[in-house]
């Protein structure tokens, strides 16, 4: 039997919704002996696999690299989970999205900090814009991932609790399509 | 100008990063830089927040240290309030703690460190992972969930729920511990002992085979930075800063965290979203600094339990000043694993931790607070101001893996000089580049308050962009 192709993966979220994962401890066991685990966090895979049969998305899209890479995911993917708040709805990275990226940058890199050696350091004093370079660019707001790709399930909590995740790997590995239904809610 | 190298992402470390190595144009190694790439703005977001949601709402800046994000707010919030906690809350926020360090540091060495420790450096990336270490070492493997649990199942029954529990709030904690639970915690404790008992023994014989590891693991002299009691042990909770130089020589010590600022600054450089703290007597970026378990050991004069008295006394014999190589942070993670579960035995044995008064009541009497604790990676402050009615104006905070920045740079561009040239990148070299990271065991949803993973390729770049060779590893 073909063993279920299984990746996870995280864009703007905190990781919890991963460690709810490793919250089903000992019978993560069982669940990595029915699963081909080819990408996530704990494996040193570097390239998202050709395909995969599902993916679990923690995190909103909040970068150009999480929208590239959600869109590749899409691609690759037989069954996209939104896997926590955060992918459902954007959640905490969403609070940024009151203010101008610009304003949420200075804050942390103009306000809170007191030397500038790339930009000469008396620029910090006229509080210039803080340009970045080579690392990806924010988005100007952080969305949930079904608003740039199909998601095909989704499981709502902040993190969802380790025994709904292990209900829906267990339906996934089945081969079913997971109805969440009243199994987890928002915050759970 | 030579070539650039670019190592991207770096798996198995909580959070987004990039390597990036430049050449000289003999083909050696110029520069190397650890780029971090993502960023949340939780500075700024939680801007109009009443201060009492800071602890749920900085909890999920990371899910694998929630606890203490929680217990620096809450600090925080104290100062707002002006008020000192309860015994009873005080001590349970002291347990919280241990649970949180113990899942933490649990995490870091059996699930993401372990596969490099016990497969090798040099073994097949698509089994150095916790599943191809199931296949080879099954009882470990055990051990480690085990011990993970253990200390998600202390957090639960204390603070309600494994993550993100709502619990820690200004002035105390939201819930008192029944004597069922305490009992429940306690009968745990000989397993948890027993397992961090053999994993000791089982690491220490292991040393002998990564000479090479701890000699170039970003060992270099510096300054640590950690938090210690009135008697200079460990105080992962209610202690004050100590900062020693590389020969162990105390160079400030008792710092209230209100002081923070007069002794650390913050750089911003645009080449990554993770700011550079340095020492402010020593200016930047010479004012390098290292935080962590290993520090913490460096800083303090011992653990204050025996067994892990022992272990520390032992791990100080290591090198004659403090213990200079980042990868005994390994060791230092599995000897604080061993002072967390001997210090739950010594706070369950205590009558006041089940008692019910578990928080201070008051109105906000300050516009500022600061609160900072010892997280499982190290210093983690938090700064805020609020308005009259106790809306949030601006927060600062400073994590552990940015007080490391600087010497996580340092770090990769030792290794970068000893394994790399432009003729040869072996793939065992680029696991080492980054491993050395790993030891760090930098969790970058705190830092950038993100989190994240993307492919590696290793990029030969000429200086104007264009690509000269490419290295995949898949
Ligand atoms: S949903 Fe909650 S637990 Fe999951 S990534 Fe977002 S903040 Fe973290």
């Amino acid at each position: 039997m073909n063993r279920l192709r299984l990746a996870t993966t995280w864009l703007d979220g905190c990781s919890g919704c991963h460690m709810s994962l490793l919250d089903l401890d000992e019978a993560l066991l069982d669940i990595l002996a029915g699963v081909e685990m080819v990408y996530g966090p704990l494996v040193d895979v570097k390239d998202f696999p050709a395909r995969a049969d599902v993916t679990l998305v923690e995190g909103a899209v909040g970068s150009e690299a999480d929208r590239r890479h959600i869109l590749e995911i899409r691609e690759r993917t037989g069954i996209l989970v939104s896997f926590g708040d955060c992918a459902v709805t954007a959640n905490v990275p969403a609070m940024r999205n009151r203010f101008p990226v610009e304003a949420v940058i200075a804050r942390a890199y103009v306000d809170n900090a007191d030397r500038h050696p790339a930009a000469g350091d008396g620029a910090a004093a006229e509080r210039p814009a803080f340009a970045f370079t080579g690392v990806p660019r924010l988005c100007p707001t952080a969305r949930p991932v079904h608003e740039f790709v199909p998601v095909d399930v989704f499981v709502p909590g902040c993190p969802p609790a380790a025994a709904v995740i292990a209900w829906l790997l267990t339906e996934l590995v089945a081969g079913r399509t997971p109805e969440i239904g009243g199994r987890s809610r928002f915050g759970a | 100008m030579g070539d650039r190298i670019t190592i991207e992402p770096v798996t198995r470390i909580e959070g987004h990063g990039i390597i990036t190595i430049d050449l000289d144009d003999e083909g050696g190694v110029r520069d190397a830089r650890f780029q971090v790439t993502q960023f949340r703005g939780f500075e700024k977001l939680t801007e109009g927040r009443p201060f009492y949601e800071m602890p749920a709402i900085t909890e999920r800046i990371c899910g694998i240290c929630p606890v203490s994000h929680a217990l620096a707010s809450g600090r925080a919030g104290d100062a707002i309030l002006g008020v000192h906690p309860p015994e009873t809350a005080v001590l349970l926020r002291r347990l919280c703690n241990c649970g949180a360090f113990i899942q933490s540091h649990a995490l870091s060495f059996f699930y993401l460190s372990a596969p490099d420790l016990l497969l090798g450096m040099d073994a097949d990336p698509a089994r150095r992972n916790i599943v191809g270490l199931v296949a080879a070492h099954p009882d470990l493997v055990r051990d480690g969930i085990r011990l993970r649990q253990f200390g998600q199942q202390v957090i639960e029954m204390v603070g309600g729920r494994r993550i993100h529990p709502a619990w820690v709030v200004p002035g105390g904690v939201d819930a008192a511990l029944s004597g069922e639970h305490r009992e429940a915690i306690r009968r745990m404790l000989p397993e948890a002992l027993a397992i961090i008992t053999r994993t000791l023994a089982l690491f220490k014989q292991a040393l002998g085979d990564f000479s090479a590891e701890i000699e170039t693991f970003a060992r270099f002299p510096s300054l640590y930075m950690g938090m210690v009691d009135g008697d200079g042990k460990l105080d992962h909770v209610q202690g004050r800063l100590r900062i020693i130089d590389a020969t162990g020589g105390i160079v400030a010590d008792a710092i209230d965290p209100v002081d923070y600022r007069q002794h650390i600054g913050e750089a911003a450089e645009p080449w990554s979203y993770l700011k550079f703290p340095y020492y402010r007597p020593l200016g930047y970026p010479d004012g390098l600094y290292r935080v962590g378990p290993a520090a913490r050991l460096n800083v303090c004069n011992g653990c204050g339990t025996p067994l892990a008295d022992r272990e520390w006394a032992e791990f100080r014999s290591l090198e004659r000043g403090p213990v200079s190589s980042s990868f005994h942070n390994h060791y230092a993670r599995l000897i604080e694993i061993l002072y967390g579960i001997e210090t739950i035995g010594e706070l369950v044995a205590q009558p006041a931790l089940t008692g019910a008064r578990i928080r201070a009541l008051a109105q906000p009497n300050f516009p500022e607070g600061v609160g900072c604790v010892e997280a499982p990676r190290g210093t983690l402050i938090h700064h805020y101001r609020v308005d009259d009615n106790g809306l949030m104006t601006w927060a600062n905070l400073i994590v552990a893996t940015g007080h490391n920045n600087l010497a996580m740079n340092r770090g990769v561009l030792q290794v970068a000089h000893r394994f790399i040239t432009a003729a040869e990148v072996p793939e065992g070299a680029l696991n080492r580049l980054e491993a050395v990271i790993r030891a760090f065991d930098p969790c970058l949803s705190c830092s950038t308050h993100a989190i994240g993973r993307m492919p590696l390729v290793v990029r030969l770049r000429r200086p104007d962009g264009s690509i000269l060779r490419e290295i995949s590893r898949s």
